[in-house]
This record gives C-alpha cells, sequence and structure tokens, in this order.
C-alpha cells in the first residue's frame, strides 16, 4: 500500500529528477524541450522523469499548441518536510524517556 | 562528480547526559532497557541481526520497525537500519565523553544512496536543496 510520502520520497531519491524538479523551482515554468537542452539526458529520459514527477504532484503540465509547459508545485513537498520535523520530535521525546531510564538505573 | 554522503535527508539530534557512555550504552543496546525508553523489541548487539521495533499500531501503520544491526562499537558507535512507512532509512547513535558525561547524538538518514549522478545541475544532496527550497518558498510566500 504505497502512501503519498512514500511515493514523493521516491520521486525525488533520485538525483536526475530532483535536478529537474528544483530547475523549475528556481526559474519557474519550462517546456521538455528547454529542460533537456541543460540536461546530461535525452528528451525521452526528461519526459519520464516528469511523468513520475507528475504523478507525485510535484509538478503541473500545460498544453500549449504542441508544446507541454512545467511547473512546480510546491505544496507538494510538505510530508517531506513533516519527515524531519516528526522524526526530530520522535527523537527528542525518546531522549527525554532515556534520561529518565538512566536516572532509575542500578550503576 | 558524484556526492554519495549528500543523498540523504538527515535528521540530528543531540544531547548532553550527566552518565557516563557505558551506562548509556546499556539504555541502548539491552532489550529490556530498550523498550524502556524507545520500544518494545528484540534487538541483539550483533551486526547483521534483524529484529523489529514494535509500537501500538495507529491508524494506517501497523506499528511494526523492520530493522537490522550495521554497526556495534561498544560504549562510542550503534547504527542499525530502520525501515517504516515505506522509508528506509539509518539510525547511528554516537556516544562522546565529555568531562560532564556524555554527548549523545542521533542520526537518521533517509534515502539509500543513488546511482551516479548524469544531470549536471544535481551536484548537491538533500540538506542544500531543502534550504535552497525553503529560500525558494520565502520568495514566494
Amino acid at each position: 500500500m504505497p502512501n503519498p510520502r512514500d511515493v514523493l520520497f521516491r520521486s525525488l531519491s533520485d538525483p536526475t529528477r530532483r535536478a529537474i524538479f528544483e530547475r523549475l523551482c528556481r526559474e519557474g515554468e519550462q517546456t521538455v524541450g528547454a529542460l533537456t537542452a541543460r540536461a546530461g539526458v535525452s528528451q525521452p529520459a526528461v519526459s519520464k522523469h516528469l511523468g513520475l514527477l507528475k504523478q507525485a504532484g510535484l509538478v503541473r503540465d500545460r498544453h500549449e499548441g504542441r508544446l507541454t509547459h512545467y511547473s512546480a508545485q510546491l505544496g507538494a513537498l510538505a510530508p517531506l518536510i513533516d519527515w524531519t520535523s516528526q522524526m526530530t520530535g520522535f527523537w527528542q521525546s525518546r531522549f527525554d524517556q532515556l534520561e529518565d531510564l538512566l536516572r532509575r538505573m542500578d550503576q | 562528480m558524484s556526492e554519495p554522503e549528500g543523498e540523504t535527508l538527515s535528521v540530528v539530534v543531540e544531547r548532553d547526559i550527566p552518565f557516563p557512555p557505558e551506562r548509556i550504552w546499556r539504555a541502548l543496546t539491552q532489550p529490556h532497557l530498550i523498550e524502556e525508553w524507545l520500544m518494545k523489541n528484540d534487538f541483539q548487539p550483533v551486526a547483521g541481526h534483524r529484529f523489529t521495533l514494535r509500537a501500538d499500531p495507529q491508524p494506517g501503520w501497523s506499528g511494526v520497525i523492520d530493522c537490522e544491526v550495521v554497526t556495534v562499537e561498544p560504549n562510542k558507535v550503534l547504527s542499525y537500519r530502520w525501515g517504516a512507512l515505506g522509508v528506509d532509512s539509518v539510525v547511528t547513535l554516537t556516544l562522546t565523553p565529555t568531562s560532564a558525561g556524555t554527548h549523545l547524538r542521533v542520526e537518521q538518514s533517509g534515502f539509500r544512496r543513488d546511482r551516479p549522478q548524469n544531470y549536471q545541475g544535481a551536484r548537491y544532496g538533500w540538506q542544500k536543496f531543502l534550504a535552497k527550497l525553503e529560500q525558494v518558498l520565502a520568495r514566494i510566500v
């Protein structure tokens, strides 16, 4: 049962996809052609990466004539930010319990 | 041009504890003690040992974390793989003696290493990625 966070993590764990996404974040909407021109991979490969980013909700496409423009959807990153803050809170509370335990333990 | 260590998203929590590393090590490696501060478990301090941590089940999650011991350096370093909710990560607990006790650090890294990258824009890892993203978000909001 893939959950949304799983899909998100997997889609961004690939450096090429992450670079494409990041470029869209930094530079705004772009076509597949424009993205391919500056990538070290082929246009079909870029298209495939964009498809996976779209499945994860990280990009949106807009058709204009024969061109497809892609833009980043930053709201989709929320679960990722959540993971780091959740795990930080988790370890902080466990360390509280650990300190409690250490005080109670025998020498 | 790969930067393998950078291909992870890490959470780090650190704390100075007024007890020696040996006492903390016991709490990190003896199952009945681990249960008291972390979760129910069948841990053994042996590299390669597979074990589970068990929390109370929650909606959408069995409460089971699948783990495997990676590193055991008594009183110094303990690390294990930690798989839950579709995220594979590695938890590393590091103990450093101090004049007042021990500096305890936990790092949880959320991604496996990726294959070598071939896209010229991807020269840095998750931390920088998120930092930059925050800058982008700050500009937009």
